[in-house]
């Protein structure tokens, strides 16, 4: 398998054979990743960030992962400091950072600003996130998390819940499962479960899926519980949205009924989606899996900058 | 003789047959032919029975060869549609006109949010992926959409 010098637009654009090597990758990064380990896989290379919309998490960990495998990092999270406020476009900036830099990273606010950017620059484009559009490394991190934590998952059941609707993130995650073969539960109130084409899609792949209404169907037989935030742009009135945030809160009495072993997910930041008290309990996985952005993120920086991996075995 | 000629035989110009039906206009529209001042003669010829797709529209155009590019867009509205250069009343060319797999620089993506809609330096690209009625998706933000006059460029 060849990552050297690619892009990571899409998680669509990864095989499912190489979405499981990225993440045995990841996992031989986890010591490096905690910090009990120094790791010099690229030496010399430099990462540069290009946040045209601010995401602190995001940032931080694509940061944290360079350094931890010996790269360097420069760019902008503020895009008044740079000349796109004076009306530089985008596919300038990046024929301009790409002769300083040996990977770039790029959230933006329009859909489709990943792959042109891929398209103008030579050196290889990581999205961090375009717009309402594609977050691949979200999406492989909570792959990495799901399989590490249940150890494959073919058959195994995961609930996705709160707004199917307008989050592509989830659309794509919801495309990588059905690749591995999960069951799948969708839980949404009506005005926000999954649209049609993906749905469609959904059956022309065969996948195995259920749409529901109510958390309690399904809570007895899920192992996973993926949360997504439902925002409150969405409604028409704040009342609707308080009556569907209500319905959609998890807190430790809707968990009743729920596998020992079930783990509850969540993209963070999380706003009421999941109360307080849920943290405490043996379900709560979300500060984990922000954890396992950095081992993930590590992994995909040191195959597109073709890092010798044998150190890791 | 052939009765559509009845209708109305021309000496120089076009004839875009077996366009889908009910799509003549639209075809009208994409040449610019709709516009005012008018430039050439137009016969509009909807619903005529077809021996392959049940119904037909047939324009005829005085006067007027098709441009380079104009046979691609006739081809996202009418998938089948044949062009026949006229030369002194004889047909002296045909086209098929053909569905493409990819459809660059023609529509603007119905997603206002797309970064092909911003100041960037680059062409609209959508994949075909439904050939009658055409489906697009948009190569860059992922948009499906279906083939809308007012975005064809
Ligand atoms: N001189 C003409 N004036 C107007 N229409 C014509 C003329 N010659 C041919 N056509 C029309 O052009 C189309 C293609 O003509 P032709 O190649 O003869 O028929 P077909 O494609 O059915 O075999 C037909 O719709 C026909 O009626
Ligand atoms: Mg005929
Ligand atoms: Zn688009």
């Amino acid at each position: 398998m060849d990552f050297q010098g690619r892009d990571v637009v899409s998680i669509n654009d990864f095989t499912l054979e190489e979405i499981n090597y990225i993440l045995d990758v990841a996992e031989g990064m986890v010591p490096a990743a905690k910090g009990e380990e120094v790791l010099d896989l690229i030496p010399g290379k430099i990462l540069a960030m290009m946040f045209y919309e601010p995401s602190t998490r995001t940032m931080l960990s694509f940061e944290t992962a360079m350094k931890r495998i010996g790269g360097k990092v420069i760019g902008f999270s503020d895009v008044r400091a740079t000349s796109t406020a004076k009306g530089e476009t985008l596919a300038d900036t990046i024929k301009m950072v790409e002769a300083y830099a040996d990977v770039i990273v790029l959230r933006h606010d329009r859909e489709g600003a990943a792959r042109m950017a891929a398209e103008f620059s030579d050196i290889p484009v990581l999205n961090a996130g375009d717009g309402a559009g594609q977050h691949p490394t979200q999406t492989l991190l909570d792959l990495y998390t799901m399989r590490s934590e249940l150890g494959y998952l073919r058959k195994k059941s995961i609930a996705l819940v709160g707004d199917l609707k307008y989050g592509r993130t989830v659309h794509s995650l919801t495309y990588a499962l059905a690749k591995f073969g999960a069951n799948l539960h969708f839980i949404a109130p009506e005005a926000l479960q999954l649209p049609p084409e993906v749905v469609s899609h959904l059956e022309k792949r065969n996948a195995s899926f259920e749409v529901h209404e109510d958390l309690s169907d399904v809570m007895g037989e899920v192992d996973v519980l993926y949360v997504t935030r439902i925002q409150k742009e969405r409604f028409p009135d704040i009342e609707e949205y308080n009556k569907v945030a209500g319905a959609f809160r998890i807190d430790t009495e809707s968990l009743t009924g729920a596998k020992k072993s079930m783990i509850i997910m969540h993209p963070l930041p999380r706003v009421d989606e999941i109360s307080p008290d849920v943290d405490g309990t043996n379900h709560a996985r979300y500060f984990q899996q922000a954890f396992n952005g950095v081992p993930v993120r590590m992994a995909l920086l040191s195959l597109v900058l073709g890092a010798d991996l044998g150190v890791l075995r | 003789m052939r009765k559509e000629l009845k209708i109305s035989a021309i000496r120089n110009g076009t004839v875009i047959d077996h366009i889908t039906s009910g799509m003549a206009l639209k075809v009208l529209h994409i040449l610019g032919l709709d516009e005012d001042p008018p430039t050439s003669t137009v016969s509009v010829i909807m619903h005529v029975p077809s021996r392959l797709h049940s119904f037909k529209d047939i324009v005829k155009i005085e006067d007027r060869e098709l441009k380079k590019r104009e046979p691609n867009r006739i081809a996202l509205l009418s998938p089948h549609a044949t062009i026949n250069i006229i030369r002194d009343g004889e047909v002296a060319e045909k086209h098929h006109v053909r569905p493409p797999r990819e459809v660059v620089d023609l529509a603007s993506c119905e997603n206002p949010n797309c970064i092909t809609n911003s100041r960037e330096p680059v062409s609209t690209r959508f994949k075909v992926i439904r050939k009658e009625p055409m489906v697009l998706k948009c190569v860059y933000c992922g948009r499906e959409q279906d083939v809308c006059i007012e975005r064809l460029e």
